[in-house]
């Protein structure tokens, strides 16, 4: 009996207090910068793709969304040359982020995607490729990799030694 | 005499019933809201006030359907009776000393009585469906309404005696140098428990208890007869409020700064909130538990109650 009464009571306090509800085509809701929305491949510190087309986040991808095309520039660099990612199909996993070697994927925190039409919602690369470097400001992958590509050869990435000289005795 | 059951009061007290009714729709939603630390329906209109319109006209727009299966002429019938019974029942309300319908010297009895009736409403309907789920709530239904209009007719019956009159004018007119509220106290709640759950909202929505019956007794209706059960379950609120306050809370008497009937209409707003906080906050009784409540406490009460009236009666 009394704690029907408290419960009434309770309830009806809850009267007085604010909603909760964030009324959102007025209000933005405050999202996470974690939140997993929109994918996204960016860029280097320098300009360039990070994306070295290595298909980990298209094998990881539970809904098979992504799509990609490896190719190889004349410096040496791989890059996409057809990188697809079909929303509709998406469920934002974050898997493919977690996969990637290179930071070069990455979700945000935007969700408002939504289109009248099913075929708007394949994104290809031009889409998909931000100028900035996301959120790993200072990382490139090329420059601290072992691989030679143009205007730098093996062990000359950072924080990698210089090459042995095999015939010097010298420590 | 004195404009009673003139046109203008039926056709207020009738369009007023309905519109109320309607809006209370709205009213609840936002209320529920509020109490759920939620906004509830704020778009359509100021504060949302015409969602009841976009809502009625979902209602009329909808597939009528009959399920081939149910019992037709029975099937239309029950939800016309939700909605008769209870507008009924709102015409031997006193709402002021000269607003009102009828004027019958045993209109309490006939309340009770339409009260009654429109338990034919969900059973008819649970009956007419033909189908397993609609014949649980018409079942629960039935049960139910044997467990509480015992005690909500011996309940009333306390005021009737101290009143001497089964005329709902004259309890009121009765209470003129106190309220019954006081002296039967036990008799208010007894008749509060009893008036929610005669009109069959929780926690006493076993009827239509959704979590295990889909939606019981109305499972089966569609359009606009679901909405006379929707429509016919909130006059059966606004009549309740009426009732009770007219029996315990001195119907339209108060302080003379406000009109009569403004007093009728706050006293009567003042529980509709009360049904609704009910609604919010409680959980929903085992089967079971309701009848024997029922049967093994607030009947007994409700006799205490009786006999204790009656001996004051008699010896003071």
């Amino acid at each position: 009996m009394i704690s029907l009464l408290r419960a009434l009571w309770i309830v009806f306090r809850r009267l007085f207090t604010p909603a909760a509800t964030v009324q959102y085509p007025e209000e933005m809701p405050k999202l996470a910068s974690r939140y997993r929305g929109r994918i996204v491949l960016t860029r280097d510190p320098d300009g360039q793709e990070r994306c070295v087309a290595c298909s980990l986040c298209a094998v990881v991808c539970p809904t098979d969304c992504i799509v990609l095309q490896k190719s190889e520039d004349e410096s040496g660099r791989w890059y996409p040359e057809v990188f697809r990612i079909n929303f509709s199909r998406c469920i934002y996993c974050g898997l493919c982020e977690e996969a990637c070697p290179t930071e070069a994927i990455q979700l945000t925190p935007d969700f408002e995607m939504g289109e009248q039409d099913r075929h708007f919602m394949v994104y290809e690369k031009e889409h998909l490729l931000t100028d900035g470097p996301g959120k790993y400001p200072g990382y490139s992958f090329w420059h601290v990799a072992g691989k030679a590509i143009a205007g730098k050869d093996k062990r000359e990435a950072q924080h990698e030694a210089p090459p042995i000289d095999i015939h010097s005795l010298l420590p | 005499m004195n404009g009673l059951g003139s046109a203008a009061d039926i056709g207020g007290i009738l369009g007023g019933a309905i519109v109320t009714a309607a809006l209370m729709i709205w009213v609840e939603r936002r209320l529920l809201a509020f109490w759920q630390e939620r906004l509830g329906p704020n778009r359509v209109g100021p504060f949302g006030i015409m969602q009841v319109m976009a809502d009625m006209v979902k209602l009329f727009f909808k597939d009528e359907w009959v399920p081939p299966f149910a019992d037709r002429a029975v099937f239309v019938l029950a939800p016309t009776i939700a909605m008769l019974a209870t507008l009924l029942g709102l015409s031997l309300i006193p709402f002021a000393p000269d607003v009102g319908v009828a004027d019958l010297s045993f209109s309490l009895l006939c309340l009770l009585g339409l009260a009654s009736l429109s338990v034919y409403s969900p059973l008819l309907a649970g009956y007419a469906s033909h189908s397993k789920y609609p014949l649980l709530g018409g079942l629960r239904a039935a049960a139910q309404s044997f467990s509480y209009e015992v005690f909500m007719g011996l309940a009333a019956m306390g005021v009737v005696m101290q009143a001497g009159s089964l005329d709902l004018r004259v309890i009121v007119e009765s209470q003129y140098r106190g309220w019954y509220i006081g002296p039967q106290l036990l008799g208010f709640v007894l008749f509060l428990i009893a008036a929610v759950a005669e009109t069959r909202r929780a926690p006493f929505d076993l009827p239509e208890a959704e979590q295990e019956l889909v939606a019981g007794f109305h499972t089966e209706y569609s359009g606009i007869k679901f909405g006379m059960f929707y429509v016919g379950e909130y006059i059966g609120i606004l009549l309740n409020s009426a009732l009770i306050v007219t029996l315990y809370l001195g119907g339209w008497w108060g302080p003379a700064f406000l009109p009569p009937l403004a007093w009728f209409l706050l006293k009567m707003a003042g529980f509709i909130v009360l049904y609704l906080l009910l609604r919010t906050s409680l959980p929903r009784p085992r089967y079971d538990q309701l009848m024997r409540f029922g049967w093994l406490v607030l009947l007994p009460l409700a006799l205490v109650n009786l006999i204790g009236t009656a001996a004051w009666e008699v010896f003071s």
